[in-house]
């Protein structure tokens, strides 16, 4: 039970980072759309996300708790070295955040400058938070290939969320709002697929050790899969977006679905390349792991609680269900 | 210019978490407020409760996604700015904090949604269970964040191996010594602020004539609760005060402003306390004061500041701010009895006077929230751990030019905000209140009718 415990929280925080970057993406992705609405289609575009967005940025709380909590060490290093850009991505959450409720209740004359401040603080956060996926994949290292990395990374980055906010008015939005979201999601699926190439590459060129653990034999055939069906899935994409687009736009859920799926054959991938170290090349799990006793304590209450979190989010998630129509309070 | 980085890292710090502070207390009482609307109104159908519910629910999301935001930020800075301290007292620090996240803040997030925007979408029971978990989402988070800091402050429950915190007893370490009075003392001071919050924007819209029955009905709740709570207040202090003394003798003597241990020791009205010479200047006193309200004898023994030399927080800000918040708590004593004879024991109409005295201490509860923080967090200096472990030895290392920037950009970002935000309510309240315009009176002033 007690060697479990660092790589159940290794795999917690993976998984509620994960569902960060999907539920918060297509919230941060919208914001980078918002300025491409006209009025009426800007209230829409808000209102498909206005009831979930604040649970979805409290992923990321999540996961930092977890990286925190199961990881003390790991947490002072990767925070420090992350500086610049965690402070460009908590700005740009505040500004996203109250941009959000500002818009609708202060004077309505400041409404187009909570608009920009909305898109400003979403494009803000979706840069940093690929430049710090960018430093952390490649070991939180400057130098080599580990200078450019970040930055390439962080500015393909928000095309995943472009993509997954796209995809997200696809379900939510009819006529031509609809059509506008599908034109979106055509021009950011490339850049989207440039990105994860960019995120898949980086380690095995950073680390030989994971570069052995993918391009030698029998291991390759064994991974051989996560490429393989991420490809498959991508161009079934592909395939929606460009040749089905009727069918598309009657079943959009498969969008959203495709995205999901990439996400998570990403993150698999990724976490594969990266286990057993926390950070690469320099901590392991094991080594960043709290005391068990500590880690004890909160096994129980994340296995209590997060069972209950997800059922009362589907729960919520359910209730806003359907095409969205204007945003009331009453 | 070259300064000190762990000053730099402690300014930081306070300015966000003092910015973050002032939402979370208005959210903890307010949302027990919307619960008592809610109630009203599934129990009587009144729709004035409603209309209650709906104008105040939009300033909890407001306030709620102000503070989420600059939670977040907190979030991060304890492991940018404070990397020594995670690494050392991690194994107590990071459960507390990450109980905090499993059973309150996913709990508030999801189901404000319904709140908000559920009406016409659940029933009105599920509306009314939705409203009671966010208030009780607020309340968890207050009791986990406030084990973490009284733990701080008075730790317990731990064992120390080579310098790393590990963890004895869970009960002992969440029930720390402090917690239960200073939980008290936070949660009342939360209700407190959303009382005086609701009645100063109640009073603001009645003097702009913008007001409907629900007003009223607003500002009545908020006055009964103050009524009840700020006599409250003062008895938890007390005891808080009370249980400071027997843990952390330094931080009440420098709210008191005493240097030497003595007996029948004088409360010091005010003064500037100065370390130069170890002594409070121009000090006004009262006799015997200081002993008879923390030993509860005239001639009790206080410990005076020369006993801890070197390990004493800074003592002007502890003396001061420990002032301001007891001048607050006063305030709004006396304002609240007072309003409550004229209002409620004699029936009268509020005069404009009455309304104007309240519309200034809309945000009285942040000063006293503020100052009661800054007694008791600058008055654990120069410890982060009490007599364990030093601010100094946690602090990153970021070069003090990183640090200023930074700090320039929160500064600025957060002055902004609170701007905002406070022209945001004030904007709010001067739109016509959705009880007049459904009680079928002419609306006096076109145009100010926005899109909401």
């Amino acid at each position: 039970m007690e060697a479990f415990l660092p790589l159940f929280f290794a795999g917690a925080m993976g998984l509620a980072l994960l569902i960060y970057v999907i539920l918060d993406g297509f919230d941060l992705g919208i914001g980078i759309l918002i300025p491409l609405g006209t009025e009426p289609e800007k209230d829409l575009m808000i209102s498909s996300i206005g009831p979930f967005w604040d649970a979805n940025e409290t992923w990321i709380v999540l996961g930092v708790g977890i990286l925190l909590i199961a990881f003390p060490a790991a947490h002072g290093i990767i925070l420090t070295s992350l500086y610049i850009p965690v402070t460009l991505m908590l700005m740009g959450l505040i500004l996203r955040g109250i941009a959000f409720d500002f818009r609708v209740k202060a004077e309505s004359g400041q409404r187009s400058l909570w608009n920009r401040a909305f898109f400003g603080g979403s494009l803000l956060t979706a840069l940093s938070q690929g430049w710090m996926l960018g430093s952390y994949i490649t070991g939180l290292d400057n130098s080599g290939p580990g200078a450019w990395f970040p930055f390439l990374i962080a500015v393909s980055f928000p095309a995943l969320y472009l993509m997954l906010g796209a995809a997200w008015l696809l379900i939510k939005t009819e006529g031509h709002l609809q059509q506008m979201a599908l034109r979106w999601a055509r021009l950011a699926v490339l850049p989207m697929g440039f990105a994860l190439l960019l995120i898949s590459i980086a380690t095995p060129l950073v680390s030989s050790a994971i570069a052995a653990k993918w391009f030698t034999l029998p291991n390759a055939i064994g991974l051989a899969p996560i490429p393989l069906f991420t490809s498959l899935v991508f161009i079934g994409l592909l395939w929606l977006l460009f040749r089905a687009d009727d069918f598309l736009c009657r079943h959009a859920w498969l969008a959203f679905a495709a995205l999901v799926l990439i996400c998570l054959l990403a993150a698999t991938g990724l976490a594969y390349s990266i286990y057993p170290d926390i950070i690469i090349g320099r901590l392991r799990i094991d080594e960043a792991a709290a005391s068990s006793k500590s880690l004890l304590f909160v096994f129980w209450g994340v296995a209590i609680t997060l069972p209950a979190i997800l059922s009362y989010t589907f729960f919520v998630y359910r209730i806003f269900r359907g095409k969205t129509t204007e945003l009331t309070y009453d | 210019m070259e300064f000190d980085p762990t000053v730099l890292a402690r300014i930081q710090f306070a300015a966000n978490i003092s910015f973050h502070i002032l939402f979370p207390t208005i959210t903890i009482g307010l949302a027990w407020i919307l619960l008592y609307f809610r109630v009203r109104y599934t129990l009587t159908g009144e729709r004035n409760w409603e209309h209650a519910y709906y104008f105040w629910v939009k300033i909890f999301a407001l306030s709620f996604a102000i503070g989420v935001v600059s939670g977040i930020t907190m979030s991060f800075q304890f492991g940018t700015n404070w990397p020594g301290f995670m690494e050392q007292t991690g194994n107590i620090a990071g459960p507390l904090l990450g109980y905090e996240v499993l059973t309150a803040f996913f709990l508030e997030a999801t189901f404000l949604g319904i709140m908000l925007f559920g009406k016409r979408r659940v029933s009105n029971r599920l509306h009314l269970v939705s409203t009671a978990l966010v208030a009780i989402g607020t309340t968890f988070s207050a009791f986990w964040i406030l084990s973490l800091n009284s733990w701080m402050q008075t730790p317990a429950g731990y064992i120390l191996e080579d310098g790393v915190f590990h963890v004895d007893s869970w009960m002992a370490v969440i029930f720390n010594p402090s917690f239960p009075y200073r939980l008290a003392h936070m949660v009342i001071a939360s209700l407190l602020t959303a009382a005086f919050l609701v009645m100063g924007v109640s009073a603001r819209r009645m003097r702009d004539c913008v007001d409907g029955p629900a007003t009223m009905q607003v500002f009545r709740t908020g006055l009964v609760m103050a009524m009840v709570l700020a006599p409250l207040q003062i008895l938890v202090g007390d005891l808080h005060g009370l249980n400071t003394l027997e843990h952390q003798p330094a931080k009440i003597a420098a709210m008191e402003g005493v240097w030497e241990t003595d007996t029948g020791v004088p409360f010091t009205l005010f003064g500037f306390p100065d370390e130069e010479s170890r002594t409070t200047r121009m000090a006004i006193e009262i006799p015997y004061a200081a002993s008879l309200v923390l030993t509860h004898h005239m001639d009790g023994e206080v410990l005076g500041l020369n006993e801890f030399e070197g390990e004493h927080p800074p003592v002007a800000a502890v003396f001061w701010s420990f002032r301001v918040m007891v001048a607050v708590g006063m305030a709004m004593l006396v304002s609240a009895w007072w309003a409550g004879w004229k209002l409620l024991y004699r029936r009268q109409s509020p005069s404009d006077f009455l309304l104007r005295v309240f519309s200034w201490m809309t945000f009285s509860g942040w000063v006293a929230v503020l100052a009661g923080w800054y007694v008791t967090e600058i008055g654990r200096q120069p410890w982060i751990v009490s007599g364990l472990l030093r601010t100094e030895d946690v602090v990153a290392d970021h070069g003090s030019g990183m640090m200023l920037s930074t700090l320039t950009g929160y500064l600025a970002l957060y002055a902004f905000v609170l701007f905002c935000y406070m022209a945001t309510l004030r904007y709010m309240a001067s739109k016509p209140a959705a009880s007049l315009r459904a009680s079928g009176q002419e609306f006096p002033r076109p145009g100010t009718e926005g899109a909401n």
